[in-house]
């Protein structure tokens, strides 16, 4: 196919959110020639969602924040399980990466001082979080996108990245893209390859993702040869909207129980007391007045269990409808309009106020809004080193939502905007040194690129079913049998559907021509989103205890003994996945002591 | 092509609860490429509570499989899916079927100041085109203590400007390159106004463009009609808070006589001049567009 575009580069960063422009702004400051790759327009990535704020300790607000409370709150809310390593580097570079962003132009909202101000967040000791009002994913999109911008790095956009390319030794060495817009291959030849393109919600029926979640990353990663971790570990937010269906699983940040919201059940009760773990006994309120005492003076109070970490609430919101407690529409009720002025409401929260009006009829400054799980994050990822961000593959990094480890079990709100810039930054450092370090021209395999067109091509050919129809079989399915609650029964059932689904994912019918025509876009993704759920599924079969995003049924402990100290590891072997143990990366004594100290 | 609202039915999305109302709703959607097109009608069915987006992705799972859309978040924060419904500029994800006309079809076209590619997709490369030639931000130096200080009402006005979701409905709708596609080439249109004000009323940022907004960025040629504050989704006033302070900084920036007297007397830098303040934009406006889909394509 040598009428194919074809584009050579040193770095090839795959993604457009804030990992992936944090790292095409880093390598092309180090002279690497760097391309920037994304499947729909430059801007609108997923990052723009996240809303209530970036943690970093930079003690604006409690001057008693260091990076040492960060890092412990992060690995403690990761049930111990988080890549120590990845955890104290985010932990240390944070509050700089969030500084370099006002240099850039970003505006967060400010202390009395002028400083940057934070919000409270589950599972933070402290208020940490700097946002602007509840759009902070915006925010910080726009900075880093207008960085890239006036630094000239080029972004080629409505491109999906279909196969990566790999030379003699197994290196990656370059993919094989699709321009949306006219249907046509694109190749790209580039001596490293970063993954940065965030995570794989489509593959749930209720969802806070948006289309391009759909395990892209994920995916190549584990075709390309490299090792996936923890893919068990999938947060379900526990606040997404519940009514009107069509807005099920749209997002409610965590900053509207940050700023004094509470969850009642139909009975109007706090439920949220009735779950306190004894993990977090010790650092939580035990009733609402000293709950609510707590927002103005954190020495003396302990924090209100509507601050858990997200599995916990998650979890308890569940329990609370499956009990008969819930709402009218299966959620629970979110009550700030009690509880703060509709003044202070709608400046600290204004895009849930539009959200809401817009979308249920519902006034969050004068009634409570119904919400429920939504699924929001995977933990799991691609396996990297944690200073490099470099993957168990030559030539392959990771950083963002794609990348495991810095997690663990279960993330902490607000820990993911941080994640992209301190890693997005890392990755794209040690891409470019990595590509900068390669003398002579790279070289794709042509047979290789005939190959993944060739397949890609072949979905017009399919006479099987209408791609979006197997798409919503296998949210149902994942839904249903690998979500919030699991068990083994239903796991290996789920394992059994998809050997079905990959048969019927592989013969999809696409109608139409090969211009902007999301039915074949969609066919291809759906091979994402299976190996995404092969991945989960089989890990989730493995696992078995409950820990952060994965919870048993059938185990309902957590077991410190084994799983505590393992990781699972998927890997691609004869193109079946097969899942592995691996011992957890052991934490020096000196950190090991900040858990000592206690709370 | 008309699909009857037996077969939507059958293979519809995520089945509601049973209180949930459903009806039969016709969509009138445009469908063609750059060559031309037509509307055509799709009867579905559409639930309590959806927006039209909602009915679009039905059409699209069950009648129409290959019907090209731009969307992302489905929430009002991404401003992928703008289009024109019965006429009028919005965002599809936020338009609920409830607020629209109920017993005649719904038109949605796509937005026409952009050429389309196809169906509801346009291409919209002139706005990114405009974005790499605004001079970047440029700020001083930090404070001793490693930090910047700014009060929260100094940076309202700029923030009210960041909320912009790059919907660009705002352009779509400016008469300025609606009605005069020759415009394009020296006109920023209102989203890269209100970028341009943002930066002027940056409490950080040094640089003094207002010469290049006059002379290269074309603020002159808005005639202050308010269209664009009007549709944009974000409720910012683009208009009274953007453009006209905008407008009255340029002119400052060129006649003001107390201004002259200032800088003479304190020394104080004279505006710069619309080409050093290009050097500092990444892309000047005539130069090769690398960035985006636009110019790659070509390649």
């Amino acid at each position: 196919m040598a009428e194919l575009e074809r584009h050579d580069v040193d770095v090839l960063i795959i993604g457009a959110g804030g990992s992936g422009l944090r790292a095409a702004i880093e390598a092309s400051a180090t002279g690497a020639r760097t391309a920037v790759v994304c499947k729909s327009l430059l801007g609108k990535a997923h990052t723009v969602m996240a809303e209530g704020g970036v943690a970093a300790a930079l003690g604006n607000v409690w001057s008693e924040d260091n990076w040492k409370v960060h890092f412990r709150d992060t690995m403690r809310g990761g049930k111990l399980l988080n890549n120590w390593r990845m955890a104290q580097l985010h932990a240390q570079e944070a509050p700089d990466r969030v500084l370099e962003l006002e240099e850039w132009g970003a505006l967060f909202d400010r202390t009395p001082d002028g400083l940057i101000l934070q919000r409270d967040f589950g599972g933070h000791r402290y208020a940490r979080l700097a946002h602007v009002g509840d759009r902070t994913g915006l925010e910080l999109l726009r900075t880093v996108q207008q960085r890239s911008v006036s630094l000239g790095v080029e972004v080629f956009m409505e491109c999906k990245i279909v196969r990566l390319l790999h030379g003699p030794s197994g290196e990656v060495n370059g993919a094989v893209g699709l321009w949306r817009e006219s249907g046509r291959f694109v190749v790209f030849s580039a001596k490293a390859v970063v993954l940065a393109s965030g995570g794989v919600g489509k593959t749930w029926k209720f969802t806070s993702n948006s289309w391009e979640s759909t395990g892209d990353g994920h995916a190549l990663a584990l075709w390309a040869g490299a090792d996936l971790i923890d893919m068990e570990f999938v947060q379900f937010h526990p606040t997404g909207m519940v009514w009107p269906p069509s807005a099920r699983g749209i997002l409610v940040t965590e900053g509207v129980r940050g700023d004094g919201g509470v969850l009642r059940n139909s009975e109007g009760r706090r439920f949220m007391f009735d779950y306190i773990p004894d993990f977090y006994a010790k650092e939580t309120a035990d009733s609402e007045a000293e709950a609510d005492q707590w927002y103005e003076n954190k020495r003396d109070f302990r924090r209100p269990p509507e601050l858990l970490p997200r599995d916990e609430v998650a979890r308890s919101i569940n329990s609370e409808v499956k009990a008969g407690r819930g709402s009218p529409h299966g959620g629970v009720f979110l009550d700030i309009a009690s509880r703060r002025s509709a003044e202070d409401i709608k400046r600290r929260l204004p895009s849930m106020y539009h959200q809401f009006k817009e979308l249920a009829d519902v006034d969050i400054t004068a009634e409570p809004m119904e919400v429920g799980p939504t699924c929001h994050y995977i933990m799991g990822g691609v396996r990297v080193d944690g200073d490099t961000a470099a993957s168990t593959v030559a030539g392959l990094y990771a950083c963002g939502e794609v990348a495991g480890g810095m997690h663990g079990a279960n993330r902490l709100g607000g820990n993911s905007l941080s994640d992209l810039l301190v890693f997005g930054r890392r990755a794209g450092r040690y891409a470019a040194e990595h590509a900068l370090g390669i003398t002579g021209a790279t070289v794709v395999d042509e047979a290789q690129v005939d190959a993944v067109c060739n397949e890609a091509l072949g979905y017009f050919d399919g006479s099987g079913e209408n791609p979006y129809a197997v798409h919503q079989d296998l949210q149902e399915t994942m839904q249903a049998l690998v979500g919030i609650i699991r068990t083994e029964s239903e796991l290996v059932e789920a394992k059994e559907r998809l050997g079905d689904f990959s048969e019927r994912a592989g013969t999809v019918s696409v109608e139409g021509h090969r211009q902007f025509n999301p039915g074949w876009h969609l066919a291809l993704d759906l091979q994402s989103m299976l190996a995404v759920a092969n991945c989960t599924t089989r890990s989730a079969i493995e696992r078995k205890e409950s820990r952060g995003g994965h919870t048993r049924d059938d185990y309902r402990e957590s077991d410190p003994d084994h799983f505590g100290k393992i990781n699972m590891v998927s890997r691609l072997r004869d193109g079946v996945v097969e899942v592995s143990e691996s011992p957890l990366p052991t934490m020096p004594a000196e950190l090991q002591a900040l858990f000592e100290e206690g709370h | 092509m008309a699909s009857t609202t037996e077969q939507a039915a059958s293979t519809t999305r995520p089945a509601a609860p049973s209180s949930t109302a459903r009806r039969a709703v016709t969509l009138r959607l445009w469908r063609g490429d750059a060559d031309g097109g037509r509307f055509v009608d799709y009867e579905v069915p559409a639930l309590e509570g959806e927006v039209v987006l909602d009915v679009v992705h039905r059409i699209q799972a069950t009648s129409a499989p290959d019907l090209a859309v731009r969307w992302n978040c489905k929430a009002g924060k991404c401003g992928s899916c703008s289009a024109e419904i019965n006429g009028k500029p919005r965002l599809m994800c936020m338009t609920r079927m409830s607020t629209l006309p109920q017993d005649e079809p719904i038109t949605v076209s796509p937005m026409r100041t952009f050429p389309v590619i196809r169906d509801l997709v346009t291409d919209v490369s002139y706005n990114f085109t405009v974005a790499a030639a605004i001079p970047a931000f440029s700020p001083g130096p930090r404070e001793a203590d490693g930090t910047y200080r700014m009060a929260q009402v100094d940076v309202d006005r700029s923030q009210e400007f960041r909320k912009c979701i790059e919907c660009f409905l705002c352009q779509n709708v400016c008469h300025v390159i609606r009605d005069h596609e020759d415009n394009k080439a020296h006109y920023a249109g209102p989203r890269f106004l209100i970028r341009l004000a943002e930066l002027e009323m940056h409490p950080l940022d040094n640089l003094d463009r207002r010469r290049y907004i006059s002379e290269q960025m074309g603020v002159g040629l808005c005639n202050i009609t308010k269209c664009c504050t009007e549709v944009c989704p974000e409720g910012i006033h683009i208009t009274d808070n953007g453009i006209i302070p905008l407008k009255e900084r340029v002119v400052d920036a060129r006649y003001d006589p107390v201004a002259w007297l200032g800088r003479k007397l304190l020394g104080r830098k004279a505006p710069q001049s619309a080409a050093e303040v290009a050097a500092v934009a990444p892309l000047w406006r005539n130069g090769a567009a690398k960035h985006g889909s636009a110019a790659s394509k070509d390649a």
